[in-house]
């Protein structure tokens, strides 16, 4: 295999580590709020639609991509709006929100399949590191939104793990008594949190559709949407890890199309025999795999997923 | 003696409440003073909850107003009652286990930046000034319940809550902790807050508080402002209406018969993975009621559950009518002629959405068979036979059961339990939370079985309840047995120092 291949599958990990990573953010931040939502898959189609639909407009790729976090918020208010204020069941609605979320983006992008935005994003050569050998062209020569990823995950663990704000949301994941006699509003935190999630889910939706594959076609998505929702358990809920877990998963989706045409041999298998449809499982089954590993450490204290995550919460109830 | 209403504390109005199917309060009122310790008493049910709840502005009631530092308030949900200067700790503690004791307490009322070593320092600095030792820096999941409860206090005092109201505050304590419990309450009123103490337990209202009001049946039936001034028979029966099912009598003794279980040198680790038994021995003969006293959390419900067959021992032998049953399984022992009512009725012991016939044959349906097929007419009629001979109200057989009472739920538990003829009865807290009758209704049920010859293993937090129903006493101290006591011969101060981990030489 050449050089060349290796970096462009190194560059392609970190830009589906980054689109994986996004929208798990968002579903963490839910999660640790005590939500759980399903619907990623479906926010982040609405989220590529919509964003592609104003690049397409303005031909700003900033406004677009605003314009579809935007978007998975409003989805997200809808979830929300269901699920933490009406109290139904969040599965259902998590599902409801992936299939209608689907359904609706094929419709609204139906006739702008095929068509191209005069301007996307483009690659950010930051200077000085982006000339560096190898690290320079994976790292440092990325699309804005790669750093901005890192950014938000940053800023996302200051927020829940250093802010009054991220206390409550804690607590309102573990506990909803807990927060709602402490004072805080659960609803406002958890509907809240399902509204920022989504607009991280359409943002990354977007991503996609202006950026690793300009243009809109039905299914472009293709459960990656899922693949954020196992990564949050694969992160234990924590975002360091899952900016880990981001690479990997990233890894073996940017390995998926280029598995063919790696003639090494590994174990005595030649790698380009190996089906691209077995390494799509890969992410749940390492996720299987981290989930069983977590409960067996964890079987004599508290779980680490949050206590109270896919509980309704109302106050009046005995 | 307030001299305006302006001067109470707390000032709760003919408050009325109702749930769906239940009126938890119908006019009740309560006022404290300042400075005081205000003991709420009541039986169960009687609406205490209900009204700390809507001082605590988590119920907002139907109505009768609510008055707190000479203000009437409009509470919308509890950040309105703690602004307002409202702390509670709720008998079931709102702490978050996962979180340190630190981030408990500052939980509502925290910096917009957490900055942990701060925090923890603060922390630290108000648990030195009340006496309330809480490692700040600790998860609370680690603690005990009666450290848990001190950050429940650490908490109100963080808000710097001018009342506080306790439900059930010694329920999870040692008689020490109680004690303890007790100075730092002082102290507290000594400041000039106002404490609202619910409780049941009349020696410890009788210590603690200044002045009382008694509920029955969400109405206040008797304030008393001077606690001095009246005797616990007195405060008793104002509780219970009439002083009848207070006390009552023990069954005359039964020949003991043959031994139905024995454990020995059992050993078994607990959910947190920390010993919970360390060296259990024990025997119960047909025809006797063995009571197992202590305070929740040394091991009872690791006991029930061993003998049960839901927990593993580590180490030991659990036998039925001298079989071996360690390594039998829980319907095994059920068929060998062991029944179990456990303590958490609605989560192990019944299913909240089944049907009240469906919980009724889920021990016995290999019996209600046609065939291959259970026989619905078969179930039903099985069913009907429990709910007449214990006495279960019911709407429909085929109702989920979530809408019983606790008592009606306990008579159909029992009931079941009992169909099969056992020949030993494990009982875990089998009266907690029920009323006056069914309490009487589940005693006689435990002497009726005494006196067919049924060996019973009582498990209760309820002193009373264990020396006026037991042959012998077994007190429990983190997972041992500090002694065997006789119910008619031992003071209760020796029991208590039992509990506690100290029996008398």
């Amino acid at each position: 295999m050449s050089e060349e291949a290796l970096i462009g599958l190194f560059v392609a990990t970190v830009q589906f580590g980054t689109l994986v990573f996004l929208a798990a953010l968002g579903e963490l931040i839910a999660e640790r709020a005590g939500v759980l939502n399903l619907g990623v898959e479906g926010m982040m189609a609405m989220g590529a639609v919509s964003g592609f639909m104003v690049g397409l407009e303005t031909g700003s790729p900033w406004a677009a991509f605003f314009a579809a976090a935007a978007v998975g918020a409003l989805v997200g208010g809808f979830h929300a709006l269901v699920s933490v204020v009406l109290g139904a069941d969040q599965v259902v609605s998590g599902l409801a929100l992936t299939i209608g979320g689907l359904g609706l983006a094929a419709y609204v992008g139906r006739n702008v399949v095929g068509e191209r935005p005069e301007t996307l994003f483009t690659d950010l050569g930051i200077a000085g590191l982006a000339d560096i050998p190898w690290i320079g062209e994976i790292f440092f020569d990325q699309p804005p939104v790669v750093y901005l990823a890192v950014l938000l995950g940053f800023s996302v663990w200051f927020v829940l793990a250093r802010t009054r704000l991220g206390l409550a949301i804690r607590a309102a994941g573990e506990s909803a008594p807990t927060a709602d006699t402490a004072g805080h509003s659960v609803m406002a935190l958890r509907s809240g949190a399902v509204m920022v999630g989504g607009a991280f889910a359409g943002a990354a939706g977007s991503f996609l559709s202006l950026y690793m594959a300009p243009g809109w076609v039905e299914g472009m998505v293709a459960g990656r949407g899922w693949i954020a929702v196992a990564l949050v358990i694969f992160g234990a809920w924590r975002p360091g890890r899952l900016a880990l877990g981001a690479l990997l998963f990233g890894f073996t989706l940017a390995l998926q199309p280029r598995l063919q045409s790696f003639d090494i041999e590994l174990l005595g298998v030649e790698v380009n025999r190996i089906s691209p449809a077995l390494l799509g499982i890969l992410p749940f089954v390492l996720t299987v795999v981290v989930l069983v590993i977590i409960s067996w450490r964890y079987r004599h204290r508290p779980s680490v997923a949050p206590a109270a995550l896919g509980l309704p919460y109302r106050r009046e109830e005995r | 003696m307030a001299s305006s209403d302006a001067d109470y504390a707390v000032w709760l109005r003919g408050i009325e409440k109702q749930f769906p199917g239940v009126i938890a309060c119908a006019g009740a009122d309560l006022r404290v003073r300042p400075g005081t310790i205000h003991a709420l008493l009541g039986e169960n049910g009687a609406g205490k909850t209900t009204m700390a709840n809507v001082l605590a502005g988590v119920y907002r009631p139907d109505g009768g107003e609510v008055w707190v530092n000479g203000r009437r308030r409009f509470f919308q949900s509890p950040a309105d009652a703690i602004q307002a200067g409202v702390g509670m700790v709720y008998q079931e503690f709102r702490l978050v286990p996962t979180l340190t004791v630190a981030e408990n307490i500052v939980l509502g009322a925290a910096p917009r930046l957490l900055r942990g070593a701060e925090i923890e320092q603060r922390v630290a600095e108000l648990s030195a000034a009340y006496g309330l030792a809480a490692d700040p820096a600790r998860p609370v999941w680690q603690l005990s319940m009666g450290e848990r409860q001190r950050v429940e206090i650490l908490k109100a005092l963080w808000r710097n809550a001018s009342v506080l109201v306790m439900d059930e505050p010694t329920a999870v304590l040692t008689p020490g902790e109680a004690a303890e419990l007790g100075v730092t309450l002082r102290a507290m009123a000594a400041e000039g807050r106002s404490v609202v103490y619910i409780s049941h337990k009349l020696d410890q209202v009788v210590a603690f508080c200044d002045e009382a009001t008694v509920l029955r049946r969400g109405k206040t039936v008797a304030t008393v402002d001077d606690l001095d001034d009246v005797d616990l028979q007195e405060l008793a029966e104002m509780m219970v209406g009439s002083s009848q099912g207070v006390a009552m009598d023990r069954p005359p003794p039964v020949d003991t018969g043959s031994e139905v279980l024995r454990l020995q040198g059992i050993h078994a680790v607990g959910d947190r993975g920390l010993p919970a038994l360390t060296g259990i021995d024990l025997t119960v003969r047909s025809g006797e009621i063995v009571g197992i006293v202590g305070v929740s959390g040394n091991g009872q419900k690791e006991l029930a559950e061993v003998i049960s067959g839901l927990r593993e021992p580590t180490e030991g032998q659990v036998s039925v009518k001298g079989q071996d049953v360690t390594a039998a399984s829980s319907s095994d022992r059920y068929r060998l002629g062991l029944a179990y009512v456990p303590e958490d009725r609605l989560g192990m012991g019944l299913a909240p959405k089944m049907s009240v016939v469906d919980n009724s044959v889920v021990r016995s349906y290999r019996s209600q068979r046609r065939g291959l097929f259970l026989s619905t007419a078969k179930c039903t009629e099985f069913c009907r036979g429990l709910v007449e001979r214990f006495g279960v109200r019911v709407g429909r057989l085929n109702d989920p059961i979530a809408g019983l009472s606790g008592g009606n739920l306990q008579r159909l538990l029992l009931g079941r339990e009992l169909a099969g003829r056992p020949s030993v009865l494990v009982a875990a807290q089998p009266s907690r939370g029920l009323d006056v009758q069914g309490v009487a209704a589940i005693h006689g049920h435990l002497i009726d079985q005494r006196a067919d010859g049924v060996g019973v293993l009582l498990i209760s937090e309820d002193l009373d309840e264990l020396l006026a129903l037991s042959d012998r006493l077994l007190v429990m101290f983190e997972g041992r047995i500090m002694g065997e006591y006789g119910p008619d011969v031992t003071p209760r101060t020796i029991l208590g120092a039992a509990m506690a981990g100290n029996p008398p030489r």
